[in-house]
């Protein structure tokens, strides 16, 4: 073949993949940054970020927080789950606040943030979190940023609807995501009687106005349906939480199909005023239960946990005025309030359409009773009735919504990849922006408060694959931030999360930095193992248990020689951090540890259990590089065998050898 | 005129003068409830800084953390308790308080000079004092300190600034000093108006 015609035939059929390449598929949306991007989002070193985001750490169980605009992790706040790194659950003051009546579970899986509100604005005092997995409520304290106490629920499958609370805190809410036989029946039924013996519970759990302390105050008992997400009323509606339910087709098998047929499903409107009146009078119900209820005490620094034995529970069905139906399309997942208080958007996964409900309409409905029947009890209002309106062809698979400052929604599309702004009063699409990829919650900074502050729009995404540098498998999952005070969303930032993100808020840190504890006064520490002075150390024995009263202090443990100790001891190391500096923590480790490490903040106790396993001399040291010295920061421990007649003694800096 | 009258006249306080010698012993009697004298000092890891308060009876600030500190290199805890003079201080300064009322009273310029030279004294004496004890501080350190710098001692600055390793300490008077320095301009501004008007009445 003649090699000129040949390449000229090369050169026609490279010209045609060209073509292919650039012709037909549309150019990737993945670049579309703005140029001032990165002049907005940048917090120049040393400076601080405008906001605290508080983010849901999904299946790591904790609370991570970030700095807003820069995205910056600025911590991990240990919650469901042991963490070895802060002691959390490994120290003996920490291991109750994991503790259930399933004894110990050290995990959970951790999706909804809610900042304590007055008003309907956020106060910077607490943030409540819940457990999905074994149900469970946590409050974290912002003074600390520790999680001050866990709550389990009674009566629950698993608590996803939670925890959201009303505009005052005077309620954080907790709703079973599978119904289950009640805890006081007989559970050892087929599972095939879901319709009979399955039951849902709404639970009403009161936050004490200064301490936040935690208490369950009522329990709602519903039919056997699965409840998603819910909200308070505020304002106009304070007085009402709406919840979204699924699955009323009450399917116990293949939910993706089974929980997929009835056109519509409900959000359930709960007036919990009233339930406040009916308990008053007496109609509640009391249950027998197993619960526990664990707090944090930052005055001993140690927790204590707490079996209860009883709920109120008023019924669903019997008491009128108490619940109503709205029949919302197609398994609604997000059912989102208007900073008004008037409008409640429900948003269903399979639907291609966005209803949103007046609550001034659902009042005169339920006034002129224009129901359009009743299920398993509970009046269901008429569609029609409830409707504001519906937002048109938003996208395909709705799930959240939240508000801007200027009388917009913003709601993320799972399936369509993409955050849709419209407006609430016309219900007309604004605009459109793509994520990367598939958003499941969103927040806008103060979204959920009566008063939004629209600057920014973050989506917490589910599918992350290129957006990062390849990790293996397994990805962390991304979150893209949006500058909204414009007519046009526009992308600013993009930044990895730990576990993964459902819902976040994020709070001014004006409210909250001035508060934040440097450090606990020793004078004030009330652990009964604790030393306040190295003159305080000791070690005492009480059969085969040894206990350390220990110091840490640059640099030096007292005591660091420590004989006397047995095989078949159980050790308890009780660390004392002396300082009463800033950021000068301690930390304690002893070789052969089958637990964590201690982190001790300056004038804290913490407590490690540790027990030999084998004769020898063991090491243990300061984990936290406190100081110049810090590697000379660490001790001996003798152990010898059963029996032995070693005497026990202990000392700092007089063990010498003769020489 | 008779001159003994005159040499009687020009012995007498101007009544200006004994106002002023009133108004110091009540700011004398103040600087016994003021921090006398600051170091402030601030390193790389301490940007928030670290203070040391000094009042004529105490130690106040963040002793306890520069204690901590200071025992890395062998320096002794400062223990308010060490120090005699945080006992005897607060009562010097009450009786200076007392002589410049006492003076005003007596309202003779004899007095006057003689308070002066106390009150200078005083102050001399207080300073080679505090000296003495920042360089004993400084320089006294223990054999067995955890880091040594050969020809290194930490004695603080008496006034002004000095670099101590990581740490930078700046020393100056706090308002106690500034009382007691104000104190001690108008008694020399009383002695000095006092003895022009002796001069120029001749």
């Amino acid at each position: 073949m003649n090699t000129r015609y040949l390449n000229l035939n090369l050169a026609v059929i490279g010209l045609l993949l060209l073509g292919l390449c650039f012709g037909c598929k549309p150019k990737n949306a993945g670049n579309a940054v703005s140029g001032d991007a990165a002049q907005q989002v940048y917090v120049a070193p040393g400076s601080y970020d405008e906001y605290y985001n508080f983010v849901s750490g999904g299946f790591s169980g904790q609370l991570s927080v970030y700095g807003l605009p820069s995205g910056r992790l600025l911590r991990v706040i240990p919650v469901f789950s042991l963490d070895p790194e802060k002691g959390w659950g490994f120290s003996e003051e920490t291991k109750p606040m994991l503790n259930t009546s399933h004894g110990m579970v050290p995990w959970d899986d951790l999706h909804h943030v809610q900042l304590s509100k007055t008003n309907g604005e956020y106060d910077g005092k607490w943030v409540f979190v819940n457990g999905n997995n074994t149900p469970r409520l946590a409050r974290v304290d912002l003074k600390t940023f520790r999680t001050a106490e866990i709550l389990e629920l009674p009566n629950s499958g698993g608590n996803h609807s939670s925890p959201f609370i009303t505009e005052n805190t005077e309620y954080v809410v907790a709703g079973t995501r599978f119904s289950v036989p009640l805890d006081d029946q007989d559970g050892d039924v087929p599972i095939n009687t879901y319709k009979k013996n399955f039951k849902g519970t709404i639970t009403f759990v009161r936050v004490d106005k200064t301490k936040g302390n935690m208490d369950i105050a009522f329990q709602i008992e519903t039919p056997g349906i699965n409840f998603d997400l819910s909200r308070a009323g505020k304002g106009v509606s304070h007085g009402w939480f709406f919840f979204s339910c699924y699955n009323t087709e009450q399917a116990n098998t293949l939910l993706e199909v089974n929980a997929s047929k009835n056109d519509k499903d409900f959000i359930m409107a709960v007036n919990w005023k009233k339930a406040e009146e009916y308990l008053k009078q007496g109609k509640g119900k009391k249950v027998k239960a197993n619960y526990v209820h664990n707090t944090y005490n930052e005055e001993t620094h140690t927790a204590t946990s707490e079996t209860k034995h009883e709920v109120t529970v008023l019924s669903s069905a019997e008491l009128k005025d108490l619940c109503y139906f709205i029949p919302c399309p197609k398994s609604p997942h997000g059912t989102d309030v208007d900073p008004s208080g008037e409008y409640i958007v429900g948003s269903g996964k399979l639907a291609a359409l966005i209803p949103v409900f007046s609550f001034s309409k659902i009042m005169k409905a339920i006034e002129g009773k224009k129901f359009e029947g009743d299920y398993a009890g509970i009046p269901v209002i008429k569609y029609e009735e409830a409707l504001y309106g519906e937002v048109q062809k938003p996208g395909l698979g709705p799930l959240h919504t939240e508000f801007d400052d200027k009388g917009n929604a913003i709601t993320s599309m799972f399936v369509s990849s993409e955050l849709v702004r419209w407006n609430v009063k016309d219900l007309k699409v604004i605009d459109r922006v793509p994520t990367y990829y598939s958003t499941g919650h969103l927040m806008v900074l103060g979204g959920d408060t009566k008063k939004p502050d629209g600057k920014y729009v973050i989506a917490y995404n589910k599918i992350t694959k290129d957006r990062y540098l390849p990790t293996g498998p397994e990805l962390a999952q991304s979150a893209q931030m949006f500058d909204i005070t414009g007519d046009k969303m526009k992308l600013v930032l993009d930044f990895p999360t730990i576990g993964e993100p459902h819902y976040a808020q994020a709070i001014k840190a004006d409210l909250v930095k001035d508060n934040s504890v440097k450090t606990f006064k020793l004078e004030e520490n009330k652990n009964p193992f604790a030393a306040k002075g190295e003159g305080e150390t000791k070690v005492v024995r009480e059969g085969n248990k040894v206990h350390v009263y220990m110091t840490a202090i640059r640099s030096h443990l007292t005591p660091d020689n420590i004989e006397g100790i047995r095989m078949g001891d159980e050790v308890y190391f009780h660390v004392t951090n002396l300082e009463q500096d800033w950021d000068v923590p301690h930390g304690f480790a002893i070789k052969g540890a089958n637990n964590g490490e201690l982190l001790i903040m300056p004038g804290e106790t913490q407590t490690l259990k540790w027990t030999p396993d084998r004769v020898g001399i063991f090491p243990f040291y300061c984990t936290d590089f406190c100081s110049a010295l810090h590697q000379e920061m660490s001790g001996y421990l003798r152990v010898s065998p059963k029996g032995s007649n070693v005497a026990l003694t202990f000392s700092t800096g007089t063990n010498l050898a003769n020489e | 005129m008779n001159k003994q009258f005159i040499q009687m006249k020009t012995d007498e306080l101007t009544s200006r003068s004994k106002i002023i010698l009133m108004v110091c012993a009540l700011a004398l009697v103040a600087v016994i409830f003021c921090p006398i004298w600051r170091i402030d000092l601030d390193a790389p890891q301490y940007p928030e800084g670290l203070r040391l308060l000094i009042y004529s009876n105490k130690l106040a600030g963040n002793v306890d953390i520069i204690n901590g500190l200071n025992h890395y290199i062998g320096m002794k805890a400062l223990r308010a308790d060490d120090f005699v003079e945080f006992t005897v201080l607060p009562y010097l300064i009450a009786f200076f308080a007392i002589l410049f009322i006492l003076a005003a009273i007596w309202g003779k310029k004899r007095g006057l000079y003689i308070l002066l030279l106390l009150f200078v004294i005083f102050g001399i004496v207080a300073m080679i004092d505090f000296w003495k004890w920042e360089y004993d501080y400084g320089h006294n350190l223990d054999p067995n300190a955890a880091i040594q710098v050969p020809g290194m001692a930490y004695q603080p600055p008496l006034i002004g600034f000095k670099q101590l390793l990581n740490f930078g300490a700046y020393a100056m008077p706090d308002i106690g000093g500034w009382m007691f320095i104000v104190v001690g301009l108008l008694v020399v501004y009383c002695a000095f108006s006092e003895w022009r008007r002796k001069v120029e009445n001749y």
